[in-house]
């Protein structure tokens, strides 16, 4: 191609590019069709062991790793009535707060049981400063097939260290039980509290 | 006497206030706060691959007088805070501001003597954006959540009312220090 005047070569260029393919991503249109790479750093979440309890120990590393103070975890004892997590301690409370989080990811190297791990999810902004203040049961992660809600035992015969060995597969039919009796339980002593509100 | 009379009440009021709302969000002209690296996420939100001019406000406004959006991008030190809000004074109401990334929010990881601990101690937030920095789907998202806000704004007597009330209810509300247990 001969050579343009340099006034002329940068219309040269915008000229070329309306024949090109359009690089604008539709955001909230098309969200699905960007997703963000395998390794992106989003939201937190803590995870579950197969049948359903808690991965987390309460052991505050991941707020000890934390350098911009972000994390807040208090522990508490698992007793034989309450078990959250299997062995002796599990996070009785658990809150991040997302606008002290830079998302460097260092809680979840610290995590010694891999129960923080993070989600591809990063709509995170909201009109107040409690609101972004993320408590435990935001940053659960979801009952998948095969999970009972604790507090439950643990399986039969199994204890924590057959837990990281990875033996547990599934909720035990005892450990479904147990947990439909005590929402039966439950239900029963709601439906009291009514009828002497009554 | 006038049309006002033959509707149900508060009915043309409604209308004006949602007309007067769509205005305002589909034409949102921010004020250029750019301090740290979110700016460069800022600047990428508005160029062609995220491409700001979808929701009508491609155009930062260098002079606080033409803008009315100020999207505080990075850590306020002490030195700039005032700047930050001789600029935000300087714009005209109606106005709303964004947060944006971690340190503007509330510090982020600089809890130190140099950094105000969030904009909020300096100028009013509508909304908090997460993020080290934050994506520019994340931006987005903050302007669609901010946009939805300024739809359901109240105009006249009518928002009059809401701030009283907002105020008496700021007033009545337990101050961060008193809070103890779980609420830190």
């Amino acid at each position: 191609m001969p050579e343009l005047p340099p006034a002329l070569s940068g219309f040269w260029v915008t000229f070329r590019t309306q024949f090109q393919k359009v690089n604008t991503e539709q955001y909230p249109e098309q969200k699905d069709k960007f997703p963000p790479k395998p390794r992106f750093h989003g939201r937190h979440q803590l995870n579950r062991w197969a049948d359903g309890l808690e991965k987390c120990v309460g052991c505050e590393l991941c707020a000890w790793a934390c350098p911009a103070d972000a994390i807040y975890v208090q522990g508490a004892d698992n007793s034989e009535a309450q078990r959250f997590s299997p062995g002796e301690r599990y996070g009785r409370v658990y809150q991040i707060n997302y606008l002290r989080c830079i998302f460097c990811g260092l809680c979840i190297e610290a995590c010694p049981t891999r129960a923080l791990t993070m989600t591809h999810e990063y709509e995170l902004a909201d009109n107040g400063r409690e609101k972004v203040i993320f408590e435990k049961q935001d940053l659960l992660a979801p009952l998948r097939e095969g999970m009972v809600p604790p507090p439950h035992a643990m399986v039969a015969g199994m204890d924590s260290h057959d837990y990281y060995m990875g033996k547990v597969t599934g909720a035990t039919e005892q450990q479904r039980e147990e947990v439909q009796h005590e929402e039966a339980q439950r239900e029963e002593a709601r439906r009291q509290d009514q009828g002497a509100a009554q | 006497m006038g049309i006002e009379e033959k509707l149900p009440s508060g009915f043309l009021l409604t209308t004006v206030e949602g007309v007067a709302g769509y205005a305002r969000k589909s034409s949102l002209w921010p004020a250029t706060f750019g301090l740290a690296c979110c700016a460069i996420e800022m600047m990428a939100t508005g160029a062609g691959r995220f491409d700001l001019a979808r929701f009508g406000m491609e155009v930062f406004r260098p002079s606080p007088r033409q803008a009315d959006l100020m999207i505080v991008a990075g850590r306020v030190s002490q030195k700039m805070a005032p700047v930050l809000r001789q600029v935000y004074d300087q714009m005209p109401n109606p106005k709303w501001v964004i947060s944006m990334g971690a340190c503007a929010s509330s510090g982020g990881m600089f809890n130190n003597y140099a950094v105000v601990q969030g904009v909020d101690h300096v100028v009013p937030v509508d909304i908090y954006l997460p993020g080290c920095p934050p994506r520019p789907e994340m931006l987005q998202d903050a302007i669609i959540k901010l946009h939805n806000e300024i739809q359901h704004m109240k105009m006249g007597a009518n928002r009059e009312a809401e701030v009283r009330e907002l105020e008496t209810a700021a007033l009545a509300a337990t101050p961060v220090t008193d809070m103890t247990g779980l609420l830190r």
